[in-house]
């Protein structure tokens, strides 16, 4: 007779390690060593001198810098320790993190990244000694191209956001260029739009107009007939936003902006809901731009080197962040001979390694397979949304009984009012679980808000995984609240004052500043 | 250590789950006990301390005698210092002011009040501005802005402001409407003054996301765009408020708090005057704008505090000619719902109907709709 496995429980039990493992800095010992460095070959020195000579007066320390000192071992375990101690998307089902999701990267797209073909190449070599990075740039610029609509393409933004500032500085330079650079300095944005659209024009100098939902819940077309005038610079708006609401009346956002002169840029940062479906060039707009994070597979700005792509018409095609990656029919080249270009926003021509990955991700799909993640992520994101709403205390506010498109702005707004269990209470309560939970929903508009975002690379088994941890929390907080409120119980760290974040005569960023505002020896 | 006080007013709301639409004044609270009400002040102060109880060693409650906070507070767990005396069963707004001052003498650092708007008016003509306080929601009308949005969110803003690092403070409307024509179908609600109270950003939100500005900054930042846009020879009618004050601050002008001003050229023509002085100044046809806030936590724009600002006034001045300010936290606490006008002219709240901008900082605007 043979035995049966034990049945494991749903949601799972977790338990994170914990190290009490101190600062690097603190582990330091005066003269410890990992590695050694060979000195300079006597045959090298004897040809070309010392070369740390050759570096300018104005690179060198008077100094050595104030490392700590530790044996490798010593710095390995640290790290291992720290590495157990977190939470990433190869661990968790991290669809907690609406808008800014994880999907899975293939981790051969890691490894074509890390080969010595990409990271051995320096962008001020010759054009001629990299040929082929150079036309992997090309290539992605002509597949967003197609995934776009729109006539060109700049991979040289370093991040999403920089592409949005790229597409406001080129919004700038086109009415420059028509002498109405003075005249057009408002921006038009929604409540729900990605904030970096607001921000990044209110930091080109901009005057944002903001518009709020109409009475159904979708962007209100009455209110942006108000605020277009001769004024008007663009509209830059997400669809959809940010609510996981689509704008059905996007062409005639586009067609009233058009008629006041302005220009229209398309945000897709997330366009996961939407390859291969709808594309700016259909809806009429003027600019886009897509986070290759986002939706292409490579990682985040913060979690990795990001990379963003600015895609525009015919008509802005000569305002593109210079140089541009060209190909002459033979060979591919920096283009650096742009007299109308907005310039730099970024060193060099584009982040190598998320640029590979993307490339890399969309090579192995093709393109009835970029439809397809759209398909699934849309049809993942619809049976969350239907699992959620049955949990109580959960809504899903403006466009109510309307399905959505990748993701959904939920809110607790109930389970508060019935259990005064906050949103941020339950994310805590989430680390319990193994998940991560994601807190940052700005603007603060939707009360209590819980924003979810499967994307196409979760399971079923996944989703319902999560939605069990989510329905637990919420009976226990209408059972017994303090299990949430005291939360987390199995998590590396129980409880963070944030209070202490918002003091300038605590808050610690560097070694340096601990030691000399904690323990009074700085210099 | 720290002092909370508390004042439970123990008829406020008794009116109102019996249809009398208030419970100010003996007679009406002999009613509403006819009529079987039963008061819910204590209740909902209770549930309201259920937050501080774990901080209980850190601070001392002190509140007055039965059922003006000392039930309250020992339901609650707490063992209070009691103060004054009363006449149990037959309290008034006189014991609420008297307490508000009491407790003040005594060296509280926040006081906690359960009770509706005329609560609020007694607490505000008894302390003002010198002390911090939180509304708990208790009363039938809550026009008033200085209610936490429930019982148990007043005690964490309690929490928040004795042993949090975050004391931002902003002024709140107290509002009220008058109780006999309220019955009677009219409503004539008036700007009573203001309070002190926590800003409760905590409620919301969690600090990973990027902090706002705090008020300060925000009503800082508005007045700079407003006054950019001032242009020489208009007549600049400015509303009740504190965001106004910030405004008349900028121009190096005297503002009063809960009236209406009149400035030009950086010049106050007229203090705190009413629809005749507002039309007197209008009256040789020289362009003139209309400066606002929202007033209450209604979204009221016009008829709420600012009658001053008549339908009359409104039409000489020309609705392209309004401009609406308001710290976007303002515009979140509505959630969706339009901005409201009640000028008593239905025509004029009429043609008020439709999109406004309002400026909510510095070179920022929304569009937002009035119904």
């Amino acid at each position: 007779m043979s035995k049966s496995i034990a049945s494991k429980p749903m949601p799972r039990r977790f338990h994170q390690a914990r190290w009490d493992e101190p600062l690097i800095f603190e582990l330091s010992q005066p003269g410890q060593r990992g590695v050694l460095p060979p000195a300079v070959d006597p045959g090298i020195l004897a040809e070309v001198g010392n070369p740390a000579a050759a570096l300018p007066d104005g690179l060198r320390r008077d100094q050595p810098p104030a490392l700590p000192e530790l044996s490798q071992v010593h710095v390995v375990r640290h790290y291992a320790r720290l590495a157990q101690e977190n939470l990433g998307a190869d661990l968790n089902i991290d669809i907690g993190q609406g808008t800014c999701t994880m999907k899975h990267n293939p981790k051969v797209n890691d490894q074509l990244a890390n080969s010595p073909k990409a990271v051995d190449v320096h962008p001020l070599q010759d054009d001629a000694t990299m040929q082929g990075i150079l036309e992997i740039h090309y290539r992605l610029q002509e597949i967003l191209k197609e995934i776009s609509g729109l006539d060109a393409v700049s991979l040289h933004p370093g991040a999403g956001s920089m592409a949005i500032y790229a597409n406001v500085a080129m919004i700038r330079a086109y009415h420059e260029a028509r002498g109405e650079g003075e005249q057009r300095d408002e921006v038009i944005t929604t409540i729900f739009s990605h904030p970096s659209n607001g921000a990044a024009a209110r930091t080109a100098g901009y005057k944002i107009i903001t518009l709020y939902p109409d009475e159904d819940g979708y962007p209100d077309l009455d209110a942006l007939k108000a605020a277009v005038s001769e004024r008007t610079a663009a509209l830059m708006i997400t669809n959809p936003e940010d609510t996981g609401i689509f704008n059905p009346r996007i062409a005639e956002f586009v067609r009233v902006v058009h008629e006041a002169g302005g220009l229209c840029a398309y945000d897709q940062a997330n366009a996961n809901g939407i390859l291969g479906i709808t594309r700016a060039r259909e809806a009429g707009f003027d600019l886009c731009h897509f986070n290759l994070h986002k939706t292409f597979g490579a990682p985040h700005g913060s979690g990795g080197p990001g990379a963003g792509a600015s895609c525009v018409t015919a008509a802005l095609e000569p305002f593109l962040p210079a140089p541009t990656v060209a190909y002459d029919g033979k060979r591919y080249f920096l283009d650096h001979d742009r007299p109308q270009s907005i310039g730099k926003v970024h060193p060099f021509f584009g982040v190598t390694p998320a640029i590979l990955r993307s490339y890399a991700w969309i090579m192995n799909l093709g393109a009835a397979g970029l439809r397809e993640v759209s398909e699934i992520a849309v049809l993942n994101n619809n049976y969350l949304l239907q699992k959620v709403l049955d949990i109580p205390g959960v809504s899903a506010p403006y466009a109510r009984g309307k399905r959505r498109i990748e993701q959904v702005r939920y809110s607790w707004e109930e389970l508060t009012r019935e259990t005064g269990v906050h949103t941020e209470e339950i994310g805590y309560r989430m680390a319990d679980f193994g998940a991560h939970y994601w807190t940052s929903h700005h603007p603060f508009v939707v009360p209590e808000p819980m924003t979810l975002e499967p994307t196409e690379s979760y399971s079923r088994a996944d989703l319902d995984e999560y939605v069990a941890m989510l329905r637990q929390i919420a009976e226990e907080a209408y059972a017994d609240p303090e299990i949430i409120k005291t939360a987390p119980h199995n998590s590396t760290i129980h409880r963070v004052d944030p209070d202490w974040f918002d003091d300038p005569e605590q808050w610690a960023i560097t070694w340096r500043a601990y030691r000399r505002k904690h323990l009074g020896n700085g210099e | 250590m720290h002092k909370l006080g508390l004042i439970v007013n123990p008829v406020a709301g008794i009116g109102g789950s019996v249809g009398l639409k208030g419970s100010d004044g003996l007679e009406i609270q002999r009613r509403a006990r006819a009529l079987g009400a039963t008061p819910r002040a204590e209740e909902r102060a209770t549930l309201a301390l259920a937050p501080l109880l774990p901080h209980s060693q850190a601070f001392t409650l002190l509140t007055y005698p039965g059922e003006m906070g000392e039930n309250a507070a020992r339901n609650a767990g707490f063992d209070p210092v009691v103060l004054g005396s009363i006449t149990p069963g037959a309290t008034t707004a006189g014991d609420t002011r008297r307490a508000a001052q009491e407790l003040r003498a005594a060296g509280v650092d926040l006081l906690l009040f359960a009770g509706g708007d005329g609560s609020a008016r007694d607490v505000a003509a008894a302390i003002g501005l010198s002390l911090p306080v939180i509304g708990i929601p208790t009363g039938v009308k809550m026009h008033s802005a200085v209610f936490a949005i429930s019982p148990r969110a007043a005690g964490e803003m309690a929490v928040s402001f004795l042993f949090g690092r975050r004391r931002g403070l902003r002024e709140a409307e107290v509002m009220d409407l008058d109780e006999e024509s309220y019955r009677s179908g009219r409503v004539s609600p008036r700007l009573y003054g203001y309070l002190r109270v926590p800003v409760g950003e905590r409620l919301m939100q969690n600090k990973k996301a990027p902090t706002p500005a705090s008020e300060e900054v925000q009503m800082q930042a508005i007045a700079w765009d407003v006054v950019e846009q001032m242009q020489p020879g208009w007549r600049v009618i400015l509303g009740p408020g504190s965001t106004m004050r910030a405004i008349a601050e900028h121009l190096g002008v005297p503002k009063t708090l809960v009236g209406v001003d009149v400035v030009e050229n950086g010049q106050l023509i007229a203090a705190d005057a009413g629809e005749r002085e507002l039309l007197a100044c209008l009256a040789d046809g020289r362009p003139a704008q209309i400066i606002v806030s929202l007033i209450g936590g209604q979204g009221f724009l016009f008829g709420r505090g600012n009658q001053q600002i008549s339908p009359r006034v409104l039409r000489a001045v020309g609705r392209e000619n309004i401009l609406v300010v308001g710290a976007p936290s303002k515009l979140n606490a509505l959630a969706g719902r339009p901005l409201l006008v009640d000028t008593g002219d239905p025509k004029t709240d009429a043609w008020l109907r439709g999109y406004l901008p309002i400026v909510t900082g510095y070179h920022e605007r929304v569009i937002y709709r009035v119904a």
